[in-house]
């Protein structure tokens, strides 16, 4: 903290030395800073900006995302608003969003705990923990569409369990566990690494002041692990959600959507609809509502998490 | 010059040598019972793995069952069957031309936009930049695919290269944020030695500037990889061209064929997530460390 002032104070007091230079200098590194900086400006704009305008613009069309469209003004919007599909696939990225971004945090805290405990072959544990993190989402759910339509079915019967006699993924009801599974196992690999970065600052004092008055290990983690990390806390709650919101990969290695559009996420709705529905207009509103969905979750989140640390 | 470079140097250092410290302690007492728990709940992480490789090697009708038993007769023809149908030495190449290319460009031009943004935040031109740029992490992809598939197509760029450029470009938002903070910490006198000495600003930034930035370049260069590599969607709603087909979209792309040879499928997985899980065994501490670097400034 104290290194991080002081460095932003010599910063400062560099940048302020700077302004006393000769005009001419000053002029002179602007000159090459505009060049450096003019190019990336043009490509974004180009592949971020315009596709952006384009979206909210095309948003007041009829397009089907080829040849003529007219302006229909907010009719998709309140289309939108009443069509059960696109409903039903903001309340299912709800679910999976809000139960995954639960159990990630939870699994993941637990198990850096455990990481960061006094165990043997830390480095080697904490390596694998990690692994799904450098695999692609979408091979991992084949992977995990073979074992949940086929292995777990059949370990079912073996032990008769009715439950899981048959796929999780053939119902709408089931198939959410499933794709919540992958998502935590795929996810809790980066997550856990953040806390493990953040249960490393506390200082281990702390502990043994704790353990001198008697606290409990609940005790110690709400009173001392918790609140010390809640920084670490916040980053992976944000950052679980938007990625979570967005989730795509894991439904189409699992279910594709089905059956019928029974497990459509937010994202895949908009995929299925722009390029092969012919709702290019249609599904670009529904991008709009997405957007601002998400940067409302996203800063709801922050301030609430934000107010928490404080409290804390 | 070289005492201030390496002041920073003990800066990054020192945040190193904390984790080996608290090592030691683990020395004497170890909690075993925590050790075989932890033990066991990495086998979720193996198991799924476990099974790949397992009916990677199984002949058709030795898959029923729950397919964790090992292979009775090993069939390693199902990798050959997995290389010549989703042409492997093609699509691998696309991905690690789309990868290296995404890694390297992104390294070069991330990093030197973010130099000139934050040397001159006093700018109002150059702070309103810094907003617009950063502000696209609010942006989530599946907002601007649409048109951005639309976009590509007409420009010519719905290929590897069109690819490279958009990873490099949606890199942007989050790789200046980091890389910003990175160059605050860094002090201006470095630098107003060598504009001294009669260096142009470009030679600051390549000579001592970016030097300086390799803890920060390794942290985006791992996570520019993974994601290049890993990305499914991007290359799904980019390339129109087959032949270009990455790794991840292929798998997707032979859902259908596989569906009657899962040996073959999963042999096909494995060669697709192999690359990068041999470079992670090898590199493995750097890539961790180089991941929670990011994520925690």
């Amino acid at each position: 903290m104290t290194t991080q002032t002081e460095r932003t104070e010599s910063a400062a007091k560099g940048r302020a030395g700077h302004a006393e230079a000769p005009s001419k200098r000053g002029v002179r590194l602007a000159g090459a800073f505009y060049i450096m900086v003019l190019p990336a400006f043009l490509l974004f704009f180009i592949f971020h900006t315009i596709p952006v305008l384009q979206g909210v613009y095309y948003s007041f069309t009829d397009s089907p995302g080829y040849g003529p469209a007219n302006f229909v003004g907010l009719r998709n919007y309140i289309a939108l608003f009443t069509d059960p599909r696109v409903l039903h696939a903001y309340w299912f990225t709800f679910l999976i969003a809000a139960v995954a971004t639960i159990l990630v945090n939870i699994v993941s805290l637990a198990i850096a705990i455990g990481l960061n405990g006094r165990i043997k072959f830390k480095n080697g544990l904490r390596g694998i923990y990690f692994i799904p993190n450098v695999l692609a989402i979408l091979v991992v759910g084949y992977i995990f569409n073979y074992l949940f339509s086929n292995s777990l079915p059949a370990l079912g019967e073996k032990l008769g369990i009715d439950a899981l006699s048959t796929s999780l993924l053939t119902k709408a009801s089931t198939a959410w566990i499933a794709i919540v599974i992958l998502a935590v196992w795929q996810s809790a690999a980066f997550n856990i690494i953040i806390y493990l970065a953040g249960l490393q600052t506390v200082p281990t004092e702390m502990y043994e002041a704790a353990n001198l008055d008697g606290a409990s290990a609940w005790r110690q983690f709400r009173s001392i692990t918790f609140p010390m990390i809640a920084g670490f806390f916040t980053i992976n709650m944000v950052l679980s959600l938007k990625g979570f919101l967005q989730i795509f990969d894991h439904i189409v290695a699992l279910t594709g959507g089905g059956p019928g559009t029974d497990t459509e996420s937010v994202a895949l709705l908009i995929y299925k609809g722009g390029f092969q529905g012919g709702e290019y207009g249609y599904q670009s509103a529904n991008s709009v509502i997405f957007f601002i969905v998400i940067v409302g979750f996203s800063i709801v989140q922050l301030r609430v998490l934000r107010r928490r640390e404080v409290e804390v | 010059m070289s005492t201030a470079a390496s002041e920073t140097g003990t800066l990054a250092g020192r945040a190193a040598e904390r984790r080996p410290r608290r090592q030691r302690r683990t020395g004497p007492g170890v909690n075993w019972w925590l050790t075989a728990l932890l033990i066991v709940l990495a086998l979720t992480i193996a198991i799924p793995l476990y099974f790949a490789v397992v009916t990677a090697l199984k002949t058709t009708d030795q898959l029923g069952g729950t397919g964790f038993g090992l292979p009775g007769e090993v069939r390693w023809s199902n990798f050959a069957d997995a290389w010549r149908l989703t042409d492997f030495p093609t699509t691998a190449l696309n991905s690690a031309v789309i990868t290296v290319g995404a890694v390297v460009l992104t390294l070069l031009t991330n990093s030197m936009v973010a130099y000139a943004i934050a040397r001159n935040m006093k700018r109002r031109l150059f702070k309103g930049l810094y907003f617009y740029f950063v502000s696209a992490l609010f942006v989530p992809f599946p907002i601007i695919m649409l048109p951005v598939a639309k976009e590509t197509a007409i420009l010519n760029l719905d290929n590897r290269v069109g690819l490279i450029l958009l990873y490099v470009v949606y890199g942007l938002a989050f790789n200046i944020f980091i890389f910003t903070a990175y160059i605050n910490s860094i002090p201006q006198a470095l630098e107003e030695a060598a504009a001294i000495d009669g260096a142009s600003t470009w030679a600051i930034f390549w000579r001592v500037i970016f030097p300086l930035l390799a803890p920060m370049n390794a942290t985006v260069g791992i996570l520019t990889c993974l994601w290049a590599w890993n990305d499914f969607l991007l290359p799904l709603v980019i390339l129109s061209d087959p032949g270009s087909a990455t790794l991840p979209l292929v798998q997707y792309v032979f859902q259908s064929q596989f569906q009657t040879n899962y040996p073959a499928a999963f042999a096909s997985y494995l060669m697709a997530m192999a690359p990068l899980l041999i470079v992670y065994v090898f590199a493995q501490r750097w890539v961790i460390s180089g991941v929670t670097r990011g994520a925690v400034k």
